[in-house]
């Protein structure tokens, strides 16, 4: 954290904060330089943060109606959904709240991808957000399961049945996850745990998040180190503060259509079903949220090498900072990676698509091209690009560009223009 | 930024849309009567829950139960309204098993408000044993739980046929053009007259399809009107706040030389 001094002006003020700082941590926070031609895509930060704290607090009220039993749990679902005062608020809050969560990180994570925010010197911000988005599909996986619907019990089949692909030790380990032989009364005791234990868990690498973020501070559209405090930065209260609400305003808008007025639409039929082992769905799929990932695991023929490369799907995100090498992090100076990335865009988005198909004909191709392309934008053309590319000239401040007239100046007016 | 918008309504629209099309496989397209519960002020019809309810009774309840709602449910604001007295009735027609009494021993007794509905069957087993070996699905959540929700169940009930050449049915299997694979172990559950609607409406197979599915809607959903009622007002409050809050942004950021 930048170490500036602060004296609060009362005097228990004073010998509070010379005990524990937390007025010079205040002072920080709202006198963070922030870049000042951040656009919109950098409000997502902030909303994730909400998003966060909804689904808490949601879910701890969730907790106090919701039993965790194979026998009771469906029910419980239907007793907070009819009986319990504006259950149905809450639940479709918290339901929907995992969508808009990753609606919100997919378009953070994206942005980090366009303006090259995980290049140095963020790399440690972009590792621990990778965890946060590992740890919240986690999260989102095991929230799935608690409500014992059919797709919550195959879904959760499926999900754990990846391990037992695992030479030797596989099926002990997928029977040691399960507590039993079967997905059972023990999975869902131990999910619902879980479920509980990882938002905390996010909150805390989040505190992380924002404090890595807070060493060299943020990244902006031109990508470029600023000098903190100058005039190209504003302090974060009240200028980033106001915008921050606005588009979180904005937000909450689109959430208020899902939880009002279709708060089932994002979610499966199936899973007002109550779980039977008996009966397995004609088609099992997951949140849309983890359909690419579901796409790339389908699109391999071997159990062990498709559970392989869905993780490494991930894995290979932890690591871009050392794939993508360019010196220059935003992609308006970078002709050629702006198009690789909304290829990119589209290959995932096509994954999505595919993954809620089923894997056959022309949907699994569709897949296995996708994937494959989805390996070679970060294993091939990420690291010939860093050395290949001919960037344009970057600015030397935010100011600059509206004051000077060079090319790229008037090629980034445009582009500000646009977002 | 315009194409990328583009291409990203198209996918996500069809990751919406592709569900039915999943549904629809060897099945017709659900037909909509149209429902006065849909859209931004959408409310139940009164009168159709009720008669829906008599629908439900009289015939579903023979073998589907409704195990997640109880009689007082009845009388509740945005369900069918039938009045505290009607709901004690309603409910002492019906047998609860109840106890163990202080002699130890279950006894039956007629059934209170706050009772859930009586299954007609003592267990899944037993449903699934008196229906040919087909379980007929609890109707608490039955819209939710179905692709197409009331359009489906709508027409899935008027959708018996006679089976078309070259597809032969086994005993206690019949032909709808609506279910999944055409092939379903309900019998046609609707004739004309087979209720006798209270309220003198005419007990057309059309009418009391609408009228059940209604109620079933209701069932799934039963706090659909007060859900619309907050949502709208929640919205118009966004937005108001929204607006102001973009002023003060403005005026806050007009100090600096930056556009936002």
């Amino acid at each position: 954290m930048s170490n500036h001094e602060y004296t609060p002006s009362s005097k228990f003020g004073k010998w509070f904060n010379d005990r524990l700082p937390l007025l010079t941590l205040g002072k920080h926070l709202t006198d963070y330089p922030t870049p000042k031609n951040l656009n919109y895509w950098w409000t997502f930060g902030g909303i994730l943060t909400f998003c966060l704290i909804t689904q808490i607090v949601t879910g701890l009220i969730l907790a106090m109606h919701y039993v965790a039993h194979a026998d009771l749990a469906f029910g419980s679902v239907e007793h907070i959904m009819r009986n319990v005062n504006y259950g149905w608020l809450i639940r479709y809050t918290h339901a929907n709240g995992a969508s808009m969560f990753f609606l919100a990180v997919y378009i953070h994570i994206f942005r980090s991808l366009y303006y090259g925010s995980y290049k140095s010197p963020r790399e440690i911000i972009w590792i621990l957000g990778m965890i946060i988005y590992i740890l919240m599909m986690a999260a989102a996986f095991m929230g799935y399961v608690l409500p014992w619907g059919q797709m919550s019990f195959w879904g959760a089949t499926v999900i754990t049945n990846l391990f037992s692909a695992i030479p030797l030790i596989g099926e002990s380990i997928v029977t040691w996850l399960w507590g039993g032989y079967s997905v059972d009364n023990p999975t869902l005791t131990r999910f619902f745990s879980l479920h509980y234990l990882i938002p905390f868990l996010i909150l805390g690498l989040v505190v992380l998040h924002i404090w890595a973020l807070h060493v060299p501070g943020n990244n902006n559209p031109i990508g470029i180190d600023l000098k903190k405090p100058s005039k190209d930065t504003v302090p974060f209260h009240p200028y980033i503060v106001i915008k921050d609400l606005f588009a979180l305003l904005i937000f909450l808008i689109i959430f208020a259509f899902f939880v009002f007025y279709s708060p089932n639409i994002l979610g499966h039929a199936d899973n007002y079903i109550e779980a039977n082992p008996m009966v397995t769905p004609a088609h099992i799929v997951p949140e849309w949220y983890l359909l690419p990932f579901y796409a790339i695991l389908r699109s391999v023929p071997d159990k062990l090498l498709g559970v392989i490369a869905m993780f490494g799907a991930l894995f290979i995100l932890v690591i871009l900072p050392w794939l993508d090498t360019s010196r220059t992090r935003s992609a308006i100076f970078r002709p050629l990676y702006k198009q690789f990335y909304w290829f990119l865009v589209a290959d995932v988005l096509i994954l999505g698509y595919v993954g809620a198909m089923p894997a056959e004909g022309i949907y699994l191709l569709v897949a296995r091209v996708a994937t494959a392309y989805y390996f070679a934008h970060f294993l091939i053309i990420l690291p010939v690009l860093s050395r290949k590319e001919k960037v344009l000239d970057v600015p030397l401040s935010i100011t600059e560009p509206v004051l000077g007239g060079s090319v790229s100046a008037s090629a980034l007016r445009q582009k500000k223009d646009k977002l | 930024m315009k194409r990328f918008l583009i291409i990203f309504f198209f996918l996500i629209s069809i990751n919406l849309i592709h569900p039915f099309s999943f549904a629809a496989e060897k099945a017709a397209k659900p037909m909509s009567p149209g429902w006065s519960f849909k859209g931004f002020f959408g409310t139940f019809d009164r009168a159709s829950l009720q008669r829906g309810y008599q629908v439900y009774t009289e015939v579903c309840a023979s073998c589907h139960s409704m195990k997640h709602l109880s009689y007082r449910n009845l009388s509740q604001p945005g369900g069918p309204e039938f009045s505290e007295d009607q709901v004690k009735i309603i409910a002492s027609q019906f047998e609860v098993r109840d106890g163990p009494n202080d002699d130890g021993e279950m006894f039956d007794r007629p059934g209170r408000p706050s009772d859930n509905f009586v299954s007609p069957y003592a267990n899944d087993k037993e449903a699934t044993a008196a229906n040919g070996g087909a379980y007929p699905p609890d109707m608490s959540v039955l819209v939710k739980a179905r692709m197409g929700g009331a359009d489906y169940i709508y027409s899935l009930l008027l959708g018996y046929e006679e089976p078309p050449e070259g597809i032969s049915l086994d005993d206690g299997v019949y032909y709808n053009k609506y279910m999944a694979g055409n092939k379903i172990k309900m019998s046609n559950p609707l004739s004309e007259g087979i209720v006798e609607y209270a309220d003198g409406t005419k007990a057309t197979e059309e009418q009391m399809a609408k009228d059940v599915t209604t109620f079933l809607s209701w069932t799934a959903e039963p706090h659909l009107e007060e859900r619309h009622k907050i949502g709208f007002r929640a919205i118009v409050y966004l937005i108001i706040i929204t607006i102001l809050v973009y002023f003060s942004m403005k005026k806050i950021w007009s100090r600096v030389e930056s556009e936002i």
